[in-house]
């Protein structure tokens, strides 16, 4: 009786977190009916937005295949076969992940000044991200059963056919859930694509923004966008099938043997060699050279101090309150999953997929009109870190508490320990590990926001990544060197921790 | 590696706390600051130095900041709004949420440098030029007006940062001056001539690289870069208008102080100090080369005087932000 009991309350909470959650999707919704049918169609149906769609939709189709083979190649070359350094190699395809965005794009406009358009911003989109598709086909290659290869080949297919029509489609989970991951990203990012001058919605949005603050030109322009963003999640699940994967018989799958590259190795060099350059070296130079040439002076610590903490506050705050929101549906989906839990839970991975430049502008406009005392203030700010990083406090929380036994937690209650106190003393203590995890990732992410945080911000807030932005814009890029570099020194550890994570979970 | 790991997570979490409180804490007057962030500084760290009386400034643009006012209605946090151009001071204005600017504040300002309502006041200003690539282009070549940029022969050859209040502004004197369908006319040619930056500094750096030709930017750009390192300035000239062409548009910056503010005694002392000695010298020998337009006040001796621009006259009160984006936005630039 208890534990039903606790379990409703858990219940009722999570539906009410994962329908807060939808504000912003009922925003959209809200400002087009309040707009008007003739402006709506006025403002979706003109020659920008076309223009705008046609953008956002090559950026998508040329970078994703891109970023795809890139990172086949890098994976197989560094989990499958000898090449000199490969675990070297592997770190460092995973490392460009610790540069913002944007900061990878302030490094190539100051190295190659004239750079603009569709193919610079593919060029900087791949570098960028190629990375969120890298991490999960690696694991995936690191996973796989030889024997399946080896039936093929003993069948007689060549390895490039075997490679084709064995390895790859035991891949497809991987490479759906890192484009999708790639692509979501590609419709939200903001600074990148204004470094070099290449316009999508988000930028289109943020212009009309700065020119209307909340017009109805900019709600539109947000409601295609959203469009879009649901149109991706709709196409993985389409492509991702329901073929299973998963290797059945008896006994452990034997160890991989790592393909002998021979003569070959020093040309297969060349690309993580070339890839790490681009990635990793470019930035790393440019940044130098612009803290060489500033010199002591960039260096303004009053300044820099006030941004490190004011980051650190929102990133610490907005991890503790993104992973508290997330604890319930966690629970229950372990606990208690079911068609009505699975819909609550899809309702915040769809808001975690929206830009954050839409969530902002929703809740702007709702403080605004409705919600005047929250206006600019610390807990909007953090209530929309939480709206947009929920999802990443939520994965790493499931598999955490999937792994702590139901067993604690009936043996607490039935020693007498109230609902809430059974589940903290049990299943949240085991889950700390998880939770941790998930805090790491918000807290990067809330690190190098850039769009919602500065349309949400309490007066008197700047960030690293607002001062970076600041400065850039009136092309003082040696002030904004050291900006950058402490945001890629703050990201470092998280993604060497996420690196090991990937690592941990084939196995190894 | 455990001891040190908590330490380090103590040490962050108490800078963060810090941080946190002073975002809460008392911030005197609250400054929307649409000007740039250096000037606005050096405006606020002067007065409080003065005054004693602290400023707190939230950093954004004309028009995104207007707009924020207006739907923040009597609940608006700021107590002055600094702006770059007129249009956004106009659009806050039509709203009614403007307080009338002390007497003595508006005496230390000449009539043109102000709205005909007193409800604001002009805090410097800026002239429209256009800035060409020295190698590219002869004197010859360059437009006589800004009405020539729509010309079928200008075609991929001029950049702007339509994006920006800056350029808002210079397209909301056109409207006045041209009325609506020459300006809707203009924007269309516009269109299909010019390259978008984002930024005018952006612009002069194209320009200053050949990338292309010329763009339609503010005088100071230009100054501030020479003063630094001329790196992106370099290869740059500036051409004035002149003539009352709507090219030759000085664009006043406004100060304002709003009716609901809670600090209207300081707000008003702000404005009073932007506008008198201690503001205008700032302009003169600061690091922004706007005009100063105070009574007495000089200007940096580097700028064209701003005598000798031959402005069209413009009643900066009747400038149209709204209808601006509107056209803006038919014509496909935003």
């Amino acid at each position: 009786m208890k534990k039903r009991r606790s379990a409703s309350w858990i219940t009722l909470a999570a539906a009410l977190i994962s329908l807060t959650a939808l504000l912003p999707l009922a925003f959209i919704v809200w400002a087009a009916i309040q707009t008007g049918r003739g402006t709506v169609v006025a403002l979706i149906f003109r020659p920008r937005v076309g223009e705008l769609l046609v953008n956002t939709m090559l950026l998508v189709v040329v970078t994703v295949p891109i970023a795809i083979v890139l990172s086949v190649a890098l994976a197989w070359l560094t989990e499958r076969s000898d090449l000199p350094g490969n675990r070297w190699w592997s770190w460092l395809s995973v490392a460009p992940l610790a540069i913002p965005a944007f900061v990878h794009s302030y490094a190539w406009i100051s190295f190659v000044p004239g750079l603009h358009g569709l193919w610079a911003g593919v060029l900087v989109s791949v570098i960028a991200y190629f990375p969120f598709l890298y991490l999960p086909i690696a694991a995936a290659l690191r996973r796989l059963d030889p024997a399946l290869e080896d039936a093929a080949a003993a069948l007689g297919l060549d390895p490039w056919r075997v490679f084709a029509r064995v390895v790859l489609p035991q891949l497809r989970l991987a490479i759906c859930g890192g484009s999708l991951l790639v692509g979501l990203h590609l419709l939200a990012e903001y600074g990148l694509y204004v470094f070099i001058r290449f316009d999508t919605f988000t930028t289109a949005i943020v212009d009309q923004f700065q020119s209307t603050f909340n017009g109805p030109a900019a709600n539109m322009l947000a409601a295609v966008l959203v469009v879009c963003c649901l149109f991706l999640l709709a196409l993985e699940v389409t492509i991702r099938g329901e073929e299973r994967y998963a290797r059945v018989g008896s006994g452990a799958a034997r160890k991989q043997q790592r393909a002998r590259l021979g003569r070959a190795a020093l040309p297969c060099l060349l690309l993580p060699a070339g890839v790490a350059l681009l990635s990793l070296g470019v930035p790393f130079v440019t940044i130098s050279r612009w803290l060489l040439a500033g010199g002591t002076e960039v260096w303004r610590w009053d300044e820099i101090g006030l941004a490190l903490g004011q980051t650190l506050f929102l990133a610490i705050a907005g991890a503790v309150l993104a992973t508290v929101a997330a604890m319930p549906m966690a629970w229950i989906s372990i606990r208690a999953p079911g068609p009505l839990q699975r819909l609550l839970e899809s309702c915040n991975y769809i808001v975690g997929a929206l830009p954050g430049v839409v969530i902002a502008l929703a809740l702007v406009t709702i403080t605004v009109r409705v919600a005047l005392p929250l206006y600019q203030t610390l807990f909007t700010i953090l209530f929309g870190y939480a709206l947009m990083f929920l999802p990443r406090a939520l994965i790493s929380l499931r598999a955490s508490i999937a792994q702590a036994p139901v067993e604690l937690e009936r043996a607490a209650s039935s020693l007498g320990r109230p609902p809430v106190k059974a589940l903290w003393s049990t299943t949240i203590r085991l889950s700390a590990p998880g939770a941790a995890a998930g805090m790491a990732m918000v807290a990067l992410g809330i690190t190098n926001e850039l769009t919602a945080t500065q349309m949400l911000a309490p007066n008197g807030t700047r960030t690293l990544a607002m001062a970076f932005w600041s400065y850039s814009g009136e092309i003082d890029y040696a002030s904004a060197a050291p900006y950058a570099l402490i945001m890629v020194a703050m990201s470092l550890p998280m993604t060497w921790w996420l690196y090991i994570q990937s690592k941990r979970m084939a196995g190894r | 590696m455990k001891i040190a790991l908590s330490t380090l997570a103590g040490a962050a979490l108490a800078l963060g706390l810090t941080a946190g409180s002073a975002m809460a804490k008392d911030q005197g007057i609250v400054v929307y600051n649409a000007q740039h962030e250096s000037l606005a500084k050096e405006w606020a760290a002067g007065f409080t130095k003065e005054t004693g009386i602290k400023v707190t400034l939230r950093n954004g643009g004309d028009s995104d900041f207007s707009n924020q006012i207006v739907a923040e209605g009597a609940a608006s946090p700021a107590d002055v709004f600094l702006t770059e151009n007129s249009p956004a001071m106009a659009l806050v204005e039509a709203a009614g949420l403007f307080a009338p600017v002390d007497a003595d504040t508006l005496a230390q300002v000449p009539q043109e440098y102000q709205p005909s309502t007193g409800k604001w006041v002009g805090v410097a200003a800026r002239s429209t030029v256009f800035a060409y690539n020295k190698a590219k282009l002869k004197e010859d070549q360059l437009p006589k007006s800004l009405l020539d940029l729509a010309d079928p022969s200008w075609k991929g050859r001029w950049a702007a940062s339509p994006s920006g209040a800056d350029f808002q502004a210079i397209v909301s004197a056109l409207l006045e001056l041209k009325g609506e369908a020459a300006t809707a006319d203009w924007l269309k040619a516009m269109k299909e001539n010019f390259t978008a930056y984002k930024g005018n500094s952006t612009v002069m750096k194209a320009v200053n690289a050949g990338e292309i030709d010329g763009g339609v930017i503010y005088h100071y750009y230009y100054f501030g870069d020479q003063a630094k390192t001329g790196e992106n300035s370099g290869n740059v000239g500036l051409h004035y208008f002149k003539n009352q062409d709507p090219g030759a548009f000085v664009s006043v910056s406004g100060g304002g102080v709003l009716a609901s503010s809670k600090h209207p005694k300081e707000a008003q002392a702000f404005l009073k100090w932007v506008t008198g000695k201690g503001g205008q010298d700032v302009l003169k020998t600061g690091t922004s080369y706007e005009y100063a337009i105070g009574k007495d006040a000089q200007s940096n001796p580097k700028l064209v005087p701003l005598t000798d621009l031959q402005a069209p006259k413009v009643d900066p009160a009747m400038l149209n932000s709204k209808k601006v984006i509107d056209l803006m936005t038919q014509a496909g630039l935003l």
